[in-house]
This record gives structure tokens, sequence and C-alpha cells, in this order.
């Protein structure tokens, strides 16, 4: 196998262990928001484990590339992504959600190590993203900026505003990726509030767009590659993905935005996601303690 | 009394002053630098000015995106967009991660020219002191805004600073020095205490001289300080005099007149009127115009002062 091959298959890896951990935290839960945490797998591997220059034992190394999780809802992907990368320890996704444990249902910045900015109002994580490349500039840094967006999030106004002021300070250092997972919380996201033509809206705000399967790791990685050499304009990467990927009973569905998993689907999720029996069981024992 | 400068002339040098010290100062604007008079520092430092346009919202994610890498950053426009419209991404985007911006709303309470009730910041300083980590100020006059901009580049955290429009004498003492959380007496005085900050501390004092000649000695106190607020100098005012007014340029409701009343309340319970807007919108007029359809001249504050002693 090709180096870039094992590193395809790496990250694929890494994604299908977030959906398991996102599976199992919601499970522990009780209740979450799995379809767009599924959705995101693959990104988040691929710009954890290939695109972001961090370093896993230094959250706060000054010159890191920054990730804003405009989506911040879809966090139990990003917890679980943070346990591969090293920033939090594995032993406490399952706290997810809990009052006192780092994960909280919306992230929070200061309070989980590698969350950069409180996210959760849909439409504010863009600006603050703009805000960190402007920064990134004035300060003579050559750290990079990365957003998350939402499809559904994107009928809100401020990104928008958030998307002419990237434009207008040619942010050749912010590349924003859309979860293009066409469903919100209630509806298709073309019924809630038409997005489409979703890349010529983009490409009218003056920013670089480019399509791509967003969970085909090796376009992931060629689409990343690619903004790198784009310069003068900020990058946009509309991510065409299935939201609540590999979870059959609600997936491509608006009904699997925010769920409590009974036993019984957890069973099934994790069965179909190739996890044991014994992996299984200790699951739904964990679903049963008190929470 | 000295001559008469408004708090906002004096905030574009102060900013230049405080961008030649410290390169990591950075200043938003949503297109209101040249009312604001934050256009001095565009002018000086371009490269660390930020224009937004018309979009507040904006104005407060990439304030709060530059805070997380360095920056004390002054973000700034009327009162009302900075509360009112942008009210959800001060609170998520800045207060709950505690992100050094400092918000320079202009345009307070009744005083916006002739704009009228939709330009009137009434509701700002009841939004703004409801946020957690929030801290909310209104000096008196250019003196104390200086010392109040000067104040806000040190500290560390979100600051609503409401900032004066019109021209105001000086109030503050010649030797003063900004303190948060402290409030200062203007004049002393056994027989009743008088609350004001901002705009509304002429008049107040205005109102506490004019009953000097009439025997009632009545103490001052400028609480530019809204949040935190001086419990100390409340609890003492009500101790030794016994009533207390306040004077809010705001709505009565969730103003410094609230902020007042829940301290006497639970500490040392006297008798508190508030005055300010009575929980109506305002209307286009001049400030007198707006004074007096409030019932926030001096000889109103004196009326009512005279209206509690009786009682």
């Amino acid at each position: 196998m090709s180096k870039k091959n094992a590193d395809v298959k790496k990250l694929e890896e890494i994604a299908h262990r977030t959906r398991i951990n996102v599976v199992k935290m919601i499970a522990k839960s009780g209740t979450g928001h799995l379809g767009g945490s599924m959705s995101i797998a693959e990104i988040l591997a691929v710009l954890y484990f290939h695109e972001l220059r961090i370093d896993p034992k230094n959250p706060e190394w000054e010159d890191r590339d920054r990730f804003v999780l405009s989506k911040g809802h879809a966090c139990p992907a990003l917890y679980a992504t943070f346990a591969e990368v090293g920033y939090i320890s594995k032993d406490i996704l399952l706290t997810v959600h809990q009052t006192d444990s780092p994960l909280q249902m919306h992230p929070e910045r200061g309070v989980c190590p590698g969350i950069e900015m409180s996210t959760g109002p849909l439409g504010q994580g863009l600006s603050t993203a703009v805000g960190m490349a402007i920064g990134a500039r004035v300060k003579g840094k050559d750290f990079r900026v990365y957003a998350l967006l939402g499809d559904g999030e994107c009928n809100e106004g401020q990104i928008w505003e958030a998307a002419m002021s990237a434009s207008k300070y040619k942010l050749d250092n912010l590349v924003a990726t859309i979860d293009y997972n066409k469903f919100a919380l209630s509806e298709a996201t073309e019924k809630v509030m038409p997005l489409e033509p979703l890349y010529d809206k983009w490409t009218a705000f003056g920013w670089h767009v480019i399509e791509v399967n967003g969970h085909s790791v090796t376009q992931l990685i060629n689409v990343y590659d690619e903004a790198k050499q784009i310069k003068g304009k900020p990058t946009m990467i509309i991510a065409h993905t299935v939201k609540g990927r590999n979870v059959s009973y609600v997936e491509d569905t608006w009904q699997s935005h925010s769920v409590s998993m009974t036993s019984e689907q957890v069973e099934n999720t994790l069965t179909e996601l190739g996890c044991s029996k014994e992996e299984i069981k200790t699951t739904l024992a964990q679903m049963k303690e008190k929470k | 009394m000295l001559e008469r400068t408004a708090p906002r002339n004096v905030l574009g040098k102060t900013l230049v002053e405080l961008g030649e010290d410290n390169p990591d100062i950075m200043v938003l604007d949503a297109d209101f630098c040249t009312a604001s008079k934050t256009v001095a520092f565009k002018d000086r430092f371009p490269e660390r000015f930020i224009q937004v346009g018309i979009a507040e919202q904006n104005m407060m994610g990439i304030a709060a995106g530059l805070s997380t890498v360095g920056f004390t950053c002054f973000a700034s426009t009327l009162c009302v967009f900075c509360s009112r419209r942008a009210c959800d991404q001060v609170t998520v985007s800045i207060a709950l991660p505690r992100l050094n911006v400092k918000i320079l709303a202009l345009y307070a309470g009744i005083f916006v020219g002739k704009n009228g009730a939709s330009h009137q910041a009434l509701e700002d300083i009841a939004i703004m002191r409801s946020i957690a980590n929030m801290v909310v100020v209104q000096p008196a006059d250019a003196q104390e805004t200086q010392q109040v901009v000067r104040f806000a580049a040190q500290y560390d955290g979100p600051m609503y600073i409401r900032i004066g429009r019109d021209p105001r004498p000086s109030m503050v003492p010649h030797d003063y020095k900004f303190q948060l959380g402290k409030a200062v007496t203007l004049k002393e005085g056994k027989d009743i205490t008088l609350i004001s900050y901002g705009d509304m501390v002429e008049d107040t004092l205005n109102a506490a001289l004019s009953l000097e000649e009439k025997g009632i000695h009545a103490r001052v106190i400028n609480m530019s300080s809204i949040k935190p607020i001086d419990e100390e100098a409340i609890i003492k005012a009500a101790e030794e005099t016994g009533k207390i007014v306040t004077v809010d340029n705001h709505n009565i409701f969730g103003g410094l007149g609230s902020a007042v009343a829940e301290v006497v309340c639970e500490k040392m319970p006297v008798k508190v009127r508030r005055m300010g807007v009575r929980d109506v919108f305002g209307k286009s007029g001049t400030n007198e115009e707006m004074q007096k359809r409030f019932g926030l001249r001096a000889e109103d504050i004196e009326k009512e002062v005279m209206s509690l002693l009786e009682n």
C-alpha cells in the first residue's frame, strides 16, 4: 500500500471510530445531535489529521491553526476527534453533556481544550473565524483559520455579513466548509429556506468555491490542498454529505437531527458500525447507569 | 462651571494615545466612526482599524475572534445596535468566553439628537447588566471618559461603556481616578442621596445645589460603574441619609434605579424613588424637549426630592 493510500485508510478509520464514539456518547447522555455529527466525521478527520498545523500536546500553541465549529451542536463529533488527537482523554467522552464536564452540549472556549470559540446560536462562528484570520495578518503570523458551517446555518444573515467581510479583507488564510447534509431541524433545508444556488451565492460574495463529496477522504485532502494555493480571497468548500451517515434508521432524514436512542437502536447502530457484542453490551450497560 | 466637552469628543484622541503605546489595540466600527470620533484611530492606524460596514452582529463576532489572538478590541457603534441588535453575539461570542472586547456604545438614553424612539437607548443597561461576565459603565464627563477608556485597555474582560453624545461640564474632581465598582461622591449631604451617572449627573448636581439654598443637604453620587455597583456607597447612603432618589437616562426598569433598589432592599431597606423613562418609547426632539417630556430636568429632580421628603 502506498503512503498516500495508507494515510487515507488511517483517516477513514479515525472517522469510523468518531462515528462509533458519537453513538456511544449520545447513548450515554440520553440525547444529542446525532445527524449533524455523523455527517462531519470525515471532514474533522481530514482537518485534524491532515490539514491543521497543531501540537496535540499543546492546544494553546500560539502559532497553531485555528478551527471554529460554527455549527456548534455537532460537537460530539468534535469531542470524539479531540480524543483521537489527544486534546482530551478518551476516558471523558462519556461525560458528554454532564454539568461539570468540559464536554458541554454546545462547545465552550476555556472549558474544553481545543475549543477556539464558544458556539451554539447559529451564524456566529464564521464572524469569529474572520476575526482570527484578520488577527493573524495584523500580527504577521502564518497560521490559518478553518470554520465548519451547517447548511441550515446559512439561513442566518450574519453568515453573509461575515462572507462579505472575509472577501473585503481578502482573507486567503481562511477556509470555511459547509456540511451540506440537506436537512435542518424540522425538514429539508430546501424547504425550510432554499439555499440554492449555493455555489453561485458564495462565488458572488467573492469566495473561491469548491464542491466536494464530504465523505471522501481523498477528495477532502485534495480540496484543502487546493485552498492553500488560492491567493487574495477566502475559500469555501461545499461538502456534500449525508445527515445521520451510517445510522440506517434515520440516515438522510431530518429525524436524525437531535435524538434520544433506545437500547435497540443503539444495539442495531453499533452492530451496523461493526462493534463487537462485548463492546455493545458495555454501552447498553452504561446507558442504564445513573445519569 | 468649566468649559463643556462632549465625552465622545475625547474618544478618538484617547484611543490613538493607547494605540501608540500598545500595538495590540484594535478598533472596530459599523459605519459610525465619524460620529463616534473613532475615525482618529482609523487615520492613525489604518491597519488596526476594522470597518465592518452596517453589520453590528458581525462586528461583535470579529472582535471576539481578534481578541482570541491577543488583541484588545474596542468595538463601537450606537448603544441600541450594540445591545439590542447584537445581543446574542455579545452574550455568546464575547461574554460567555469572557473575551477582551470593550464595547464603546454611543448615543446613550434619550440624548440622541433628534433621532427619536428607534435610536433612543432605553433598554441597553438592562440588557447588558443581566449578561454574566459583563461590566457596565457610563462616565459623566470627558475627563472620566478618558479614564474609563484607559482603564478598559488594561482590564482583561468584556466591558460595555456608554458614551455621552453631547457636551457636559467637568463633573469629577481634578485628581479623580476611575475605579471599577467605586462610586464618587460629588457633594456631601445628610438629608437625602441622589444617585446618577453619565449625562444626568449635571442636572442631578444642579438640583442638589438648588436644594442646598433651601436648606436641604442632598448627597450626590456619580455611579459611573453601574455593574459592578458600589454596594458600600449605597448602603452608607441609605444608612446616613435614609432616602434615595435615582436618576436614570434609561427605562426605569433595569437601569441604575433597579440596581440601587436591589442593593437597598437586600441590605438596608429605605425609601427609593426611581426617576427615568417610565416604560414608554421616546420621540424626536432636542435634549431639552426630551428631558422635559420625561421629567428629567433639574427642577423635576428637585420636585421629586421635595415630595419624598414631605412624605
